[in-house]
């Protein structure tokens, strides 16, 4: 009836528990919190079944935080563990619950955080930044979001119900094979990624469409913002790269379901494929997280600098090239599978050229601020920590390409120091600068300056304490997804400083979860007086108001040159026509939620083997979708006197606050 | 607001016409059946076999794309589905390619006793 | 984007004016909704590229069981090969009915593409059966795995086709000729010709070469 779930699946060791119960206490305070406030109703209307992609980007943004939150919780566990279990101590949790937090720890942070960082930013960005309405495909964009949430549900049912996978957040065989991981944790796993996979590969297709499609009069590729061109590349990649780990997980799927010989030991099996496949999509992936954050920056720092982004054109080709190359570079994540040095020479030349787009847009955010009027906002200081991190990372990287030197450090502490720098250094330190630019847009008021200041200097200084002594612990010796060390090593005092590193980014975290409720309990002293510009912005999202009206723009703007709305405010372009028309929107539907909702009881299904739940949810799936696509195309229509009346309001309370 | 296009002006986007699906079927049955008659009767040496039949099957795909799919018939430059296509077909073949190469080099330096 | 930036009149905004053009004039549902679908074909493109390098790769790891040319049939891939081409001819004949507003001849080439998409799935699924009974599933071997693996991911397709026609089907038989059932039958289209467009390579790299 329940396949292979037990009573047993909810037992867990002690270190477990304690998670498991407050989540579970999280969940029920969260759920009477919103009946006390008796918001189910307004929860439904408003954001359950919304497919207006500020909505949606705001709730990725929340399922954001909540991964980070776990994800960051793993962390900590590790490196505590670390730090104590030298010699005859064997720290707090068992061998197996440390490989599970490993394991987790990456796939949250991967999949949850940097690909929903990645998403929200584009649902809230690009329709505004191109002058558009809405996506291409508004409820495919809604039923994107579901999968991802799906999936993230998936993750944190694994935390109560059985184990989640131990063979890392990439799952190698023969390890994840059915022979050495029977039990439900790589099933786990694989329905997590294959989810929130199936809907980032919608989401690329989707916000593809809405840059080539959507763009407003006038904005040519060569005036779309930087941030469109990185958004552009970036679902370029999203669209080539997720099929190959949709494909690959299917062999995986298949090797532990139906006893193919994919990638087993026996059968004539070829795991090294899975490695291969894996990387081909793993590559492009880091810069599916890392482009958007460098337009991000492109963004910010001219914004700060009161001056033009330098050398557009190269910024672009740059964006481009890094996008064409990052398909050619993949074999560097395997340098030690046992290729000839033929074939590892050519991956090792292909990486170290990708190095050299990226010098040119370092380069050019810096001849950006040189003579510029630089202002040291907080999103300016992210920017400066992403300089100095990533850039540093960046180098061992080109260390890392290096056959040789790979051969030294591969899958040792020096590698996990080098794509945490990129990771942290580039995508979270991009995430947190665009988080607070992009704040006062959609709630109308700014975060809280100085508590900003607070954490950043707590992230840079505790992201140096955690990940600089990994560098020198790499070339100690020290492994990667170690538990348990010789006192004899001498590695004990630097993990003890890791340690540390770890305690002032949690209070850097900390600090910023306070003063997200600091900033929203005193949002009426923080009110963006500016009418939506309080940047003083060059491009069209900071042209609306802040929050923007459901329709985004009540007149499409005409574009005639790169930063519009800095040329607006200089005289260089006209302002907008008041010529009001009658405002075409997709009407809400529950109908995504309820296809996520199913794609989380259908990965429950296949990953405890209840095969009637799963053939039940399958078909309840294609028959949301065939009810979905036999309907017209419904809208609602908000009337040239409604649209008058909603600019109208925005005005009065704008006066309020005089 | 964009103009939604009515049924006439839809129509006048597909490029389907009955010359180009008979110059396709007959393209496709040509092809395909000179594929099958040559390795039914072998009349070239393997190598030249695989080679010519790899030949044939890209000719048949060609044909295909652009009777049967239309391909670089959009009207609207830029032609994005011919670009989307280029880069995609790009990127297939480097992956495939590369794979194939990384592979059989592996296989040859990893697994000496099994069949190259 | 370096030239000097000129003040666009009021009037001007009326007319085209060069440096307002707009980027892509075809921004409505049916522009968006192609692209979109092309776009997932490239998609699908790639997951069949993967399950064909992987044969590439695993197709002579036999585990000294059958190879490929023993268990080929060449007949029954031409069978395939001439029904799925016919049928997509005929689904190209229900679009240029479609074109001409003729709701019965959409719904009868479409049946027949129909039919002759449902007996190349009847065929293949008979193979596959003939195949497992042998003792030749896909458990035996890396090769059998991998050719059962890219050989159903295309069924599968088809049968996934023949699902969507029969609602298509449904659709036109009750609305008609419609902005919106045109829109569908041509995305439905690309998608059936696709899968043909696949199959040359299956019957190619697969079967043809699979038998050298």
């Amino acid at each position: 009836m329940f396949g292979r779930l037990t009573l047993e699946a909810f037992k867990h060791e002690a270190s477990q528990n304690i998670a498991v119960l407050s989540m579970v206490l999280g969940g029920i305070a969260l759920i009477c919190l919103i009946s006390y406030l008796k918001a189910w109703k307004w929860l439904w209307t408003e954001w359950l079944t919304t497919v207006d992609p500020k909505r949606i980007g705001i709730m990725y943004i929340v399922v954001v935080l909540i991964m980070f939150f776990k994800g960051f919780s793993d962390a900590l566990i590790m490196r505590l563990q670390q730090a104590l279990s030298v010699g005859d101590s064997q720290g707090f949790i068992s061998s197996s619950h440390f490989q599970e937090v490993f394991s987790a720890h990456g796939t949250t942070m991967i999949f949850f955080v940097g690909m929903g960082a990645m998403f929200g930013l584009m649902n809230l960005i690009v329709p505004l930044q191109i002058g558009a309405r809405d996506v291409a495909f508004p409820f495919l964009n809604a039923v994107s979001f579901w999968l991802f949430a799906s999936g993230a549900a998936l993750s944190l049912v694994s935390l109560a119900l059985g184990s989640f996978s131990t063979a890392g957040w990439l799952s190698y065989p023969p390890l994840s094979g059915l022979q050495y991981s029977p039990n439900e944790g790589v099933d786990y796993w694989i329905w997590v990624v294959q989810i929130a996979g199936v809907g980032s590969t919608l989401g690329g297709i989707n916000f593809l469409v809405t840059i080539l499609k959507m763009r407003c009069p006038g904005m040519t590729l060569m005036k779309m913002p930087i941030f469109i061109w990185s958004a552009l590349c970036t679902m370029a990649l999203v669209v080539l790269a997720f099929p190959i780990l949709t494909a690959t997980l299917y062999m995986l799927t298949l090797d532990r379901y139906l006893l193919t010989h994919f990638f087993t030991v026996d059968g004539g099996g070829n795991y090294m494929m899975y490695v291969n496949l894996i990387w081909a999509w793993g590559h492009p992936e880091v810069y599916i997280l890392i482009l958007p954050m460098f337009g991000v920056f492109s963004e910010i720092v001219p914004t700060f600098s009161e001056k033009r982004l330098f050398g557009y054109v190269s910024m672009v080709w740059a964006l481009i090239l890094i996008a064409f190359y990052s398909f050619i570079v993949w074999l560097h994540h395997f340098f030690t599978m046992g290729a000839s040095p033929k074939v590892n020479v050519f991956f090792a030349v292909m990486t170290i050229i990708i190095a050299i787009p990226t010098g040119v847009k370092i380069f050019n955010w810096l001849f950006t601020k040189f003579r510029g009027r630089v202002h040291f906002t907080s999103p300016m200081l992210w920017f400066f920590a992403f300089l100095l991190n990533f850039t540093v990372a960046g180098m061992t990287g080109i260390l890392l390409s290096a056959p040789p030197v790979d051969f030294q450090v591969h899958n040792s502490l020096f590698l996990i120091a080098h794509f945490h720098g990129m990771v942290i250094g580039g995508v979270l330190f991009g995430f947190f600068a665009a988080f607070t630019y992009w704040f006062p847009k959609y709630t109308g008021f700014v975060l809280d300056e100085k508590l900003n200041r607070y954490a950043f200097w707590c992230w840079s200084g505790g992201f140096l304490l955690a990940f600089m002594p990994l560098y020198m612990l790499g070339f100690m010796g020290a492994t990667r997804r170690l538990d348990h060390y010789d006192a004899s090593t001498g590695w004990q005092p630097l993990f003890i400083v890791v340690g540390i590193g770890s305690i002032v980014i949690l209070c850097g975290a900390s600090i910023q979860l306070f003063g997200l409720f600091w900033s929203i309990k005193n949002r009426k002293k923080n009110w963006d007086r500016t009418d939506g510009d309080p940047w003083n912005g060059r491009t069209l999202e900071w042209a609306t108001t802040s929050p923007p009206p459901i329709y985004n723009f009540a007149v499409i703007p005409t574009v005639d040159q790169l930063d519009p709305l800095w040329a607006i405010k200089r005289g260089h372009s006209p302002k907008p026509e008041k010529r009001y028309e009658d405002i075409h929107l997709p009407k809400n539907t529950p109908m995504a939620m309820y296809i996520g909702a199913l794609s989380l009881v259908f990965g429950f299904a296949m990953t405890w083997h209840i095969w009637w739940m799963a053939i039940v949810s399958l078909v309840a799936i294609l028959i949301a979708i065939i009810i979905r696509l036999s309907g017209d195309d419904e809208h609602e229509i908000i009337t040239i006197a409604q649209v008058k009346e909603i600019e109208a309001a925005h005005k009065r309370k704008m006066e309020s606050y005089e | 607001m964009t103009h939604e296009l009515n049924l006439n002006e839809i129509k006048k986007e597909w490029h389907g016409t009955l010359k180009a699906y008979s110059y396709g079927f007959l393209g496709c049955l040509i092809l395909t059946i000179i594929s099958f008659s040559l390795v039914i009767t072998r009349p070239f040496s393997e190598t030249i076999l695989i080679y010519t039949i790899i030949a044939l099957a890209i000719m048949q795909a060609i044909v295909q794309l652009l009777f049967f799919l239309h391909i670089g018939q959009e009207e609207s430059k830029p032609r994005w589905e011919s670009i989307v296509f280029c880069f995609t077909l790009l990127i297939l073949i480097i992956i495939v390619i590369g794979s194939l190469w990384i592979m059989h080099d592996l296989n040859h330096r990893m697994m000496p006793d099994m069949n190259p | 984007m370096s030239k000097k930036p000129v003040t666009i009149h009021h009037q001007d905004t009326l007319e085209p004016h060069p440096d307002t053009r707009l980027p892509d004039p075809h921004q409505d549902t049916f522009s968006k909704t192609t692209q979109g679908f092309w776009i997932y074909l490239m998609t699908d493109s790639l997951l069949f590229a993967t399950l064909f390098c992987t044969y590439g790769v695993l197709h002579s790891e036999t585990y000294d069981g059958a190879t490929s040319k023993d268990l080929f049939s060449l007949t029954t891939a031409f069978v395939e090969t001439m029904i799925l081409l016919v049928s997509s001819v005929t689904c190209g004949l229900g679009m240029l009915a479609a074109i001409q507003n003729k709701r019965k001849f959409v719904i009868t080439w479409l049946a027949a593409s129909f039919i002759l998409g449902a007996s190349f799935v009847a065929i293949e699924i008979h193979e596959f059966i003939q195949l497992v009974q042998d003792g030749n599933s896909w458990k035996e071997s890396a090769f059998l795995s991998s050719f059962f693996t890219l050989v159903s991911t295309h069924g599968i397709h088809v049968s996934f086709g023949l699902l969507w026609m029969a609602v298509l089907m449904a659709q036109v038989y009750r609305l008609g000729i419609t902005v919106i059932t045109f829109r569908r039958l041509i995305v439905f289209s690309m998608f059936w010709h696709f899968l043909d467009l696949v199959w040359i390579f299956i019957f190619t790299f697969v079967y043809l070469l699979g038998v050298i």
